[in-house]
């Protein structure tokens, strides 16, 4: 593994405020939102989820707002591993996948069989994906080895399952912290980097997208092969969405612009573009007391 | 050297903050000479949108603040008044008027706010009800506010007319998102200063400027205003229904004289808000041993 690049703060910011001044609007703008629709993480991760929430959300991804037709599902929902069994009766025959959290989420701070052994449960409970948290403290620490190894360990209990790694950005501190630990990330077997858990301020600033998305760039450009990225936490309306999508067509290209290799982990975001779309058709602005209560 | 006076920027009144219109565009007030007095933010409807988010917000604080409490706010609004009447009064002269009619404007203005602060923590107990029911149930009436109200402020008079039919709205608990008068802006942005200083939260009231025939459109179609509030302006009455239908919109049209010291009245208040009855189980009818 080749050594991580400095960030340059200063030019980060700046290529940053750029993706922001762009101006999407009419036929674009439509196409964009449903592509966020469509790449949204549907998200439930509280310590009082209940099976009536997990319900009610899973319904919620494929039934985004029925009243308006021709929208697309969400890519998948996201829960603690006690919900995926569940979460995955609730979806099966759509394209709605089972993300599930794990290795102690969101803390981290549990010993390496535990995490495994947690893995392997929403493995075998039929996740399709895994979200896994990275040891910010370990990292921290300096200890790189003992990270890289943990996400190497899970990944290999993961199997056919996709693992995304959270590397907590808002805990790294700097951007040559997180680009560090999105090349380690990326060396150790990850399929999906991802900034946060969504428990911890800040979360996916464009800022820190950004060099994440560098990191995957650079690694294509040695390897050729493509890795995803998921922005969660704190991109809870239309604009700022959208904004992401430039910024992933401009730094990875269009590739990139799929479900498949771009998410956005949000529970509120689902929502504020729904409104948005109806927005753009009936030209009024919308309320949220004719939306669902997430 | 003689000194250069600083002349005012009038601008937008949103969330608290006294931004200039999204939009970037002006328009000029004019005395009744026709010459220029002040350049006005021509309001956008994107300030329309923001303004109603800044409303919505600011809703729940308001109206979840004591009755007394409100009361004493809108109390404050009136000493604040008070004390830049001069104020006031320099602007209505700027629009025309003279200067014992200014005077007497901003004063009955400054009454009518303290009539209605004395309502505020009063029109609950008078509308409300304990109503006869024949099952076992305590069941009761009571208000509560409609919640977003756009308000087109009278057209035909500058600062009295504003407040007689903004008052009634934020002392029963609404937010407002209120459409200034436009070819006599001046007073509601100044009023604006009075209410950023007497602790109505940000939010509670949006002042903005601009051409009424653009703006009523995003705001009376805006699903997330719940009521509106237009006085004198019959030939928009019809436009505003139309408009407010599709979230069945509360639409309040007065056609009165504000300037008449008797136009204020407590169903101004009970006009933006809704009744709530609650039923409450009772172990048997006539339990709570009233005579209802």
């Amino acid at each position: 593994m080749s050594l991580s690049p400095t960030v340059d703060k200063v030019g980060v910011e700046e290529r940053v405020s750029r993706f922001q001044k762009r101006s999407i609007k009419t036929s674009a703008k439509m196409d964009g939102l449903k592509l966020v629709l469509n790449m949204i993480d549907l998200t439930t991760l509280e310590g009082k989820d209940t099976p009536g929430k997990v319900r009610q959300m899973c319904y919620k991804a494929n039934h985004l707002h029925d009243s308006f037709p021709g929208l697309p599902s969400v890519a998948a929902v996201c829960v603690y591993p006690s919900m995926v069994k569940l979460a995955k009766s609730m979806v099966k025959n759509s394209a709605v996948k089972v993300a599930s959290v794990s290795t102690a989420f969101p803390s981290g701070q549990a010993p390496i069989d535990v995490k495994i052994s947690d893995t392997k449960f929403a493995v075998d409970q039929g996740a399709d994906e895994i979200d896994m948290v990275i040891s910010r403290g370990k990292f921290l620490a300096g200890e790189f080895s003992f990270v890289y190894d943990e996400i190497a360990q899970i990944k290999e209990v993961c199997g056919k399952s996709r693992l995304k790694v959270i590397l907590e950005t808002g805990e790294l501190a700097t951007l040559d912290n997180v680009r560090k630990a999105s090349d380690l990330a990326i060396h150790a077997g990850a399929d999906f980097i991802k900034t946060s858990t969504g428990k911890i301020q800040p979360a996916a600033t464009m800022q820190v997208t950004y060099t994440m998305l560098m990191a995957i760039r650079d690694y294509y450009d040695e390897t050729g092969i493509m890795i995803g990225m998921k922005p969660a936490g704190g991109i809870s309306n239309s604009k700022l969405a959208l904004h992401n999508l430039v910024m992933v067509k401009e730094v990875l290209g269009e590739e990139w612009l799929t479900n498949k290799w771009f998410r956005f982990g949000a529970s509120s975001l689902a929502n504020d573009v729904l409104m948005q779309i109806l927005k753009t058709e009936t030209g009024k602005y919308q309320s949220s007391d004719y939306f669902t209560i997430d | 050297m003689k000194r250069i006076e600083v002349l005012k920027t009038y601008k937008i009144y949103a969330g608290g903050k006294f931004p200039r219109t999204e939009s970037g565009r002006y328009y000029l007030a004019l005395n009744i000479n026709g010459e220029p007095i002040a350049n006005m933010c021509r309001g956008s409807r994107k300030d329309i949108r923001n303004a109603v988010v800044f409303a919505r917000r600011a809703l729940g604080a308001w109206s979840g603040k004591t009755a007394f409490n409100r009361s004493q706010i809108l109390y404050r609004i009136a000493e604040v008044l008070e004390g830049r009447k001069s104020q006031f009064i320099e602007e209505l002269i700027l629009q025309g008027m003279t200067k014992s009619s200014a005077l007497k404007e901003v004063e009955s203005s400054i009454d009518r706010i303290v009539y209605y602060a004395g309502w505020c923590d009063k029109y609950c107990q008078i509308g409300s009800s304990v109503n006869p029911v024949s099952s076992s149930h305590f069941n009761f009436s009571t208000y509560e506010p409609v919640g977003v109200v756009g308000m087109i402020a009278p057209q035909d008079t500058s600062l009295y007319g504003l407040i007689s039919a903004l008052m009634p709205i934020i002392a029963g608990g609404n937010s407002c998102v209120l459409l200034a008068n436009e070819k006599m802006p001046l007073c509601a942005v100044t009023f604006a200063e009075v209410l950023h200083a007497s602790d109505v939260p940000g939010g509670v009231v949006n002042i903005i400027t601009g051409h009424i025939s653009e703006l009523i459109k995003p705001l009376a179609t805006h699903m997330d205003v719940n009521a509106i509030s237009i006085s004198n302006l019959p030939e928009l009455k019809r436009e505003i229904d139309l408009y407010s239908v599709d979230n069945l919109k509360r639409v309040r049209s007065y056609d009165v004289n504000w300037n008449s010291k008797g136009n204020q009245a407590l169903h101004y208040i009970t006009d933006f808000q809704e009744i709530k009855t609650t039923w409450h189980p009772i172990e048997n009818i006539g339990g709570a041993t009233s005579t209802y």
